[in-house]
C-alpha cells in the first residue's frame, strides 16, 4: 500500500487483517504520522485511543474476525489537520440506534463506550457507508499552527 | 506490554497493583480472571491500584465496571486508587466517576472499607 510523503503533506494507507494485532499496528502507524505532524503528547494519546477503538470496532463488530475480510486504514496529515479513516467489510450499523452509554440505566453495562470515547477524543467524527460493502469512520484531529 | 497484576493483603483489604495496559485481549482477560479468583477465595474488599497503568481502553473500562458489579453483587466493595490524569479523563467522559469510589492515598483508601 502506498506511503506518500512530500513537503508538509503525508498520506499512508494500509490493508490490515481482521485480528487484534492489526489494532496495535494501526494505532502505531497513526501515532508515527501524528508525531511527525507535531501533535503534542496528550493529544497523540487521545488520537491513538480513538484510532484503537475504531480499529477494534472494525475487527470485532464489523468484520467479526473473519480472515477473508480486511480492515482499511488511511492516515493523512497536512498543515491544518490529521485525518484518519478506518473501513471494514461488515454489515454496517446505525450509531443512533446504539444505547446511550451515559444514561443512568446503562452506566454499569460492560460494553458500549467505544464510540463515546472516539467522539470525545477527536475534533470531527463521521460514520459513512463504505462502497460496495461495510462501514467507514472518519476521524479528524485539528493541528495547531506552528 | 500487557497488564501485570500483583495482590497484596493489607489487613482484610486485597490491594491489586496493576502495571501496564488494560486493553482488549490479554490485558482485560487477565484482569477479569484475577478479580474472579479473589472473589472465589472470599476476598470481598478489593482496592485496585492503577498508579502504574499507562493505558486503558473501553474494554479495560468495561472490565473495571464488570469487576465492580461482580464484587458488589457478592456483598463486597471495589474501590480505585491513584488514577493518572488519562484514566481520570476516561472516568469523567464515561460518567463512571459517579460509580467508583476513587482514592489518592492508600492508607486512607484501606481505612475507608467497612
Amino acid at each position: 500500500m502506498p506511503d506518500h510523503s512530500s513537503g508538509s503533506a503525508t498520506r499512508v494507507e494500509r490493508l490490515l487483517a481482521s485480528n487484534l494485532d492489526s489494532v496495535d499496528i494501526g494505532e502505531g502507524l497513526v501515532l508515527e504520522v501524528a508525531l511527525k505532524a507535531g501533535l503534542e503528547e496528550d493529544e497523540r494519546h487521545r488520537l491513538g485511543m480513538a484510532v484503537r477503538e475504531s480499529l477494534v470496532n472494525a475487527v470485532v463488530h464489523g468484520n467479526r474476525y473473519d480472515a477473508r475480510k480486511k480492515v482499511f486504514l488511511s492516515v493523512s496529515a497536512n498543515r491544518d489537520r490529521l485525518t484518519v479513516t478506518v473501513g471494514d467489510e461488515g454489515e454496517g450499523f446505525d450509531p443512533s440506534a446504539l444505547p446511550d452509554p451515559l444514561a443512568e440505566e446503562n452506566l454499569l453495562r460492560q460494553s458500549g463506550r467505544g464510540l463515546l470515547l472516539i467522539q470525545a477524543f477527536v475534533d470531527e467524527f463521521e460514520v459513512r457507508r463504505r462502497e460496495p460493502v461495510g462501514t467507514q469512520v472518519l476521524l479528524v484531529k485539528r493541528l495547531a499552527p506552528a | 506490554m500487557s497488564v501485570k497484576l500483583n495482590i497484596r493483603q493489607v489487613g482484610d483489604v486485597s490491594v491489586l497493583d496493576a502495571v501496564g495496559r488494560i486493553t482488549l485481549g490479554e490485558g482485560s482477560s487477565t484482569f477479569r480472571e484475577t478479580v474472579r479468583d479473589l472473589i472465589a477465595k472470599g476476598n470481598k474488599k478489593i482496592l485496585v491500584n492503577l498508579a502504574e497503568v499507562s493505558y486503558i481502553d473501553s474494554s479495560g473500562i468495561g472490565e473495571l465496571v464488570s469487576a465492580f458489579t461482580t464484587v458488589t453483587n457478592h456483598g463486597g466493595q471495589l474501590k480505585l486508587l491513584s488514577l493518572n490524569k488519562r484514566v481520570k479523563d476516561l472516568l469523567q467522559i464515561t460518567k463512571l466517576y459517579t460509580v467508583f469510589e476513587v482514592h489518592e492515598e492508600e492508607g486512607a483508601a484501606v481505612r475507608s472499607f467497612t
